[in-house]
């Protein structure tokens, strides 16, 4: 854009090919100042420093940056942020409430179903977004939900297994993954 | 020099596994909190003012002379800062000192689609990205390689003129014993070929830099690096400025697999250009440009052929590779030894000839990936040994037990071999599995297959040759308490901070929130080589280990003074130190350590790793050695459709010699990763290319450079897992512990191929194995031709003259028979560092040195 495009405005000072607006992220107003052809992804990360939300293929094809849009998992790469303007978006930020973690950070962590943690911050996203629709899923609805995300690091099983622990958590039972996420399985003698 | 402990081990709390509070413990990982709360800062994460970003002009042909470079378009545009080119970074660089290959950016010639040529930074990503498309770049088109039979006939033009042959970057020749006389013993001798797929990283974070100029010849450069010290180093030498002025902090990495090892163009060109326009620069790399760089698993080709008595022991070994090596360097002649050095390090072979050769093609440069050269080879051996029981009749989990190698033993190729729980593992997967009721006895279409390995536990020497420490450890204790551990490791994800702060505070006795980590800081902290080669847990932890005994034995000093108690009696736990007869005499660790602030002024110490020498003496030698290696056997099951060749994997049993896992739920974080990018490789990642037509320059590009066509598994693809930790309490690693990060990869491959075997009756001598295989397989099958898919036969290569080496069985010396090159004093002793180094090994088995 040259200098003289960006001088010119189509009212309220902003120029052409900018949007001025404010963004409604975990609950508090971000003003931000945009690109009107960029992401949500990057508005996040650039405009409002929330950098927590990743990146690894900048085209919806490995879940690093989905984030929830009211209540909805969204790849934040795809969507062109006009369009959630007054919408409620949750990012990886907005999870734990103060200083407490939230019980899907807590049993990633425990379990090491977070290990470089690139793919973490989506992947929580969408299992939020699971676990606010069912208090109770079984493999196959998280692995059905979880299916857009790339985890390169942990083999996936630990991630369901957390998935499962955050969700007994958060119903107040004291199911836990099984000894043997722990310890190794027993070897058989 | 050995320090001596002054507490006697049977004194001392934490000496043995059941006095142990953290070690051992499935404590959550020191930087837990901060990975699931978006915490963790990436390079990418990092933002400076005045910040320029960078795109890079890379090549559209895969090789071709520069006629010019037309930068005035871009530079037109408005928010253009800067450009560089390559005659601005005239001095090349590559991770291997024989091999310094590398511009930053390409001066007179292009070798493949993605070579840099030209940088562009401007004031931000989209003016960049838009100023490199608007380059016009002239190219004189040269013959293009795409393989290592097209390198083999077309000598020239030679895509560096440094190779040995053509483009035959690296030969190789290692012949150990009496390989034809072992042949002549053999009742069975099987010969077979084999492909192995390369395959890339695909690390979740895409590489990033950032660099900040300081003055007009001092730098910082954050980056998603796995080796620092590498980088710190290759930045000097290109910038042309003193190490000293250079600094590098490694960010924590979004995953690295090997992928980050090398040192990258885009870290000398951020620092280059935060330098040449005083403001900082940064650099993120698109996803396809990651499949670009690359440094991935090289495409191997193997012939093998290997001689077998009647019981199933093993008489010779004569294995063949050739690998498909991209355009660079890299780490390509460390990774051609690497496919035959680690044969030795499982089963007996009395005589073993590796020969090996690398061509330079005009693809991305391979490197290293999880395992490094070793899967491909092991690939070929396991499944050979599967053929090899069939043919003997014997259950192909005996025929291992059969030829396992002993602990503490020396190989025909010179390794020292450690510990070895190999029995142990195949016992666990061969029970766990049910494998004696089930193996051979399943309903057509449904089978088990069995595959073992080792790996090293760390690389025994160092890239470049040199008499330092392989690993440092300071650590600064003051009256508040706090300790602070200065390391130059990095962390990947794999879990080193955790393992460094755990050893920390175990020795002294306090909690992991104690321990303040500075890590991967090349000012800052000493230097640790990187998080390559599976060495981090054993050297880093010796390192601090020793470090925090020291620290121990300060505090401990002073404070026996102070109590009037003997030295040795105190003990260390809980936040607090006390004599053990009299535990109620008990005070705060941070008074102890004022206490000894008091007593000798301000607190520091050391620690420091250097691997125990390996015996052999010839030039290949430095290739394979480590201080222990760790071993893996894996048992899959596997259902395959016999209409289709579609076959799914129901279960994998994998057990894992580890020494001792230092924290069981990261150990079996790093074995159930290593199963699941094995099960890649096995099934379906192809980092593959295709040749453009002529018109487009012949150009090689690659196939899918992106993550939803390059194949790779998801959640709803993996099978069960059965996950035995094998503890052996290796005495060479810190509390007994070896790796975990990439053995457990490496028998995931050929045990797949061989339960499909088991299961339809035909072998895949090649990977992945697509389902387009196995139907080609079952159709040979049905009618009436050998039930085999792999390649057909092995290209004319002329590995020459073999260097010759005397096993130990022969009463060898580890030096070669014909090698005029060789010093007869031996190689690399005349040092006298080295001296006092060979004198502490005989007094202490993990040779972990003072420096002071």
């Amino acid at each position: 854009m040259s200098a003289e495009k960006r001088q010119k405005s189509s009212g309220n000072g902003v120029p052409d090919g900018m949007t001025a607006s404010v963004l409604n992220v975990n609950g508090e107003a971000y003003p931000v100042v945009f690109p009107t052809h960029h992401t949500l992804l990057e508005v996040l990360r650039e405009e409002c420093n929330l950098t927590g939300t990743k990146h690894g293929c900048e085209l919806g094809e490995c879940g690093a940056c989905a984030v929830l849009v009211d209540g909805q998992p969204v790849l934040s790469c795809l969507q062109i942020t006009t369009d959630v303007i007054g919408k409620s978006i949750e990012t990886v930020e907005g999870l734990q409430v103060d200083n407490d973690l939230h019980p899907l950070q807590e049993a990633f962590a425990d379990l090491g179903a977070a290990q470089c943690g690139y793919c973490t911050p989506g992947i929580l996203m969408v299992a939020e977004a699971l676990l606010q629709q069912d208090a109770e899923p079984d493999d196959d609805q998280i692995t059905e939900a979880l299916s857009g995300n790339i985890c390169r690091c942990t083999g996936y099983k630990r991630i369901i297994e957390a998935v499962k622990w955050a969700a007994a958590k958060k119903r107040g039972d004291d199911w836990r993954p099984a000894d043997e996420l722990f310890s190794g399985h027993e070897i058989p003698q | 020099m050995v320090k001596v402990y002054s507490v006697p081990p049977d004194e001392r709390p934490g000496e043995t596994a059941s006095e142990l509070r953290i070690v051992g413990k499935p404590f959550r990982r020191v930087d837990g909190r901060a990975k699931v709360t978006g915490q963790t800062r990436f390079a990418d994460d990092l933002q400076f003012p005045r910040m320029v970003h960078i795109k890079l002009v890379r090549s559209t042909v895969a090789h071709a002379r520069i006629r010019n470079i037309d930068l005035s378009a871009a530079l037109a545009m408005d928010g253009i800062v800067g450009t560089l080119v390559g005659e601005e970074l005239p001095n090349s660089f590559g991770i291997m000192p024989v091999s310094e290959d590398e511009y930053a950016l390409a001066i007179d010639t292009v070798r493949f689609v993605g070579d840099p040529l030209a940088a562009i930074a401007a004031v931000s990503e989209d003016i960049a990205h838009a100023a490199a498309l608007a380059v016009i770049v002239e190219y004189e088109p040269l013959a293009t390689i795409a393989s290592v039979a097209e390198a083999l006939t077309t000598p020239e033009p030679q895509i560096h003129e440094y190779a040995d042959e053509g483009n035959i970057h690296k030969k190789v020749s290692l012949k150990f014993g009496d390989v034809e006389g072992g042949f002549e013993e053999a009742d069975l001798i099987l010969e077979d070929d084999f492909f192995y797929e390369g395959s890339n990283h695909l690390a979740l974070e895409q590489h990033s830099s950032l660099a900040v100029a300081e003055d007009d010849d001092r730098v910082t450069v954050y980056s998603s690096t796995q080796c620092p010290h590498y980088v710190h180093r290759a930045l000097s030498k290109t910038l042309d400025i003193p190490a000293s002025r250079i600094r590098v902090i490694a960010c924590s990495n979004g995953g690295g697999f090997g992928g980050k090892s090398d040192p990258f163009n885009h870290e000398i060109i951020v620092a280059k250009m935060a330098l040449k326009l005083g403001r900082p620069a940064k650099i993120t790399l698109t996803r396809e440009e990651v499949f670009y760089c690359h440094r991935g698993r090289h495409p191997v080709q193997m012939h093998l052929k290997t001689g077998f008595r009647k019981d199933g022991t093993m008489t010779s070994q004569h294995l063949q590779t050739t690998l498909d090596g991209g355009a660079f360097g890299s780490y390509g002649v460390a990774s051609t030894f690497y496919t035959g050095a680690l044969q030795t390090t499982t089963y007996k072979l009395p005589h073993y000839w590796f020969e090996g050769a690398r061509a330079f093609t005009n693809k991305p440069p391979c490197g290293p990936k999880r395992g490094h050269g070793t899967p491909q080879p092991r690939f070929a051996y396991e499944v050979q040994l599967d053929k090899a029981a069939h043919e003997l009749g014997i259950d192909p989990a005996d025929l291992r037990l059969r030829n396992l190698v002993e602990a503490d033993t020396i190989t025909a190729n010179w390794l020292q071999i450690g510990t070895i729980g190999l029995k142990e593992c195949i016992d666990a997967v061969v029970k766990g599995s049910g494998w004696k009721e089930h193996y051979g006895r399943l309903p057509e279409g449904r089978g088990l297959g069995i595959a073992c390995s080792a790996y090293m536990t760390g690389a025994g020497l160092p890239i470049y040759w040199n008499h330092m420490p392989q690993s440092g450890v300071q650590i600064k204790l003051d009256r508040s308490g706090n300790v602070a551990v200065f390391c130059g490791e990095t962390e990947l994800g794999q879990g080193s901070d955790s393992i460094l702060t755990a050893v920390v505070a175990e020795v002294l006795g306090i909690g992991l929130k104690d321990i303040r980590l500075c890590v991967g800081d090349t000012d800052l902290t000493p230097v640790d080589l990187g998080s390559y080669s599976s060495r981090v847990t054993l050297m880093v932890g010796q390192a601090a280990k020793q470090a925090a005994e020291k620290a121990r034995d300060k505090i401990a000093e002073a404070v026996s003074e102070h109590m009037e108690v003997a030295m040795e009696s105190l003990v260390f736990a809980d936040g607090q130190v006390f004599p053990a007869h009299e535990p109620k005499q008990r005070i705060g660790f941070n008074e102890a350590v004022v206490i000894a602030e008091s007593r000798f002024g301000t607190l520091g110490t050391t620690g420091s790793y250097i691997p125990p020498r390996a015996p052999g003496r010839f030039r290949g030698s430095g290739v394979g050695p480590s201080p222990t290696y760790s071993y893996s056997a894996a048992v899959l099951a596997v259902r395959v459709d016999p209409e289709t060749g579609v076959y799914d994997i129901d279960r994998v049993w994998i057990a894992h010699d580890i020494g001792r896992a230092l924290n069981p739920v990261l150990a079996l974080g790093q074995i159930e990763g290593s199963v699941y990018m094995g099960l890649g490789e096995a099934m379906m990642e192809e980092q593959a290319f295709r040749r453009l037509p002529k018109r487009l320059s012949s150009a090689l590009v690659h196939k899918m450079p992106s993550m939803l066509e390059y194949k790779s598994l998801g959640f709803h693809d993996m099978p069960e897992m059965t996950c035995y930790l094998i503890e052996t309490d290796d005495v060479r690693g810190p509390y007994g512990a070896k790796e975990a990060g990439q053995g457990p990869l490496l028998p995931i491959m050929p045990a797949l191929s061989n339960a499909i075997f088991d299961a339809v009756g035909v072998r895949v001598d090649q990977v992945p194995i697509h389902p387009e295989l196995v139907l080609k397989g079952l159709q040979a099958k049905r009618q009436g031709r050998e039930a085999r898919v792999g390649p057909e036969k092995f290209p004319d290569i002329n590995y020459g003259e073999p260097l010759i080496v005397h096993t130990p069985g022969q009463g060898g010396d580890g030096r070669a028979a014909n090698d005029p090159k060789a010093s007869r004093k031996g190689v690399r002793s005349a040092s006298g560092t080295m001296k006092d180094r060979d004198e502490a090994l005989k007094e202490h088995s993990s040779a972990t040195l003072t420096t002071d």
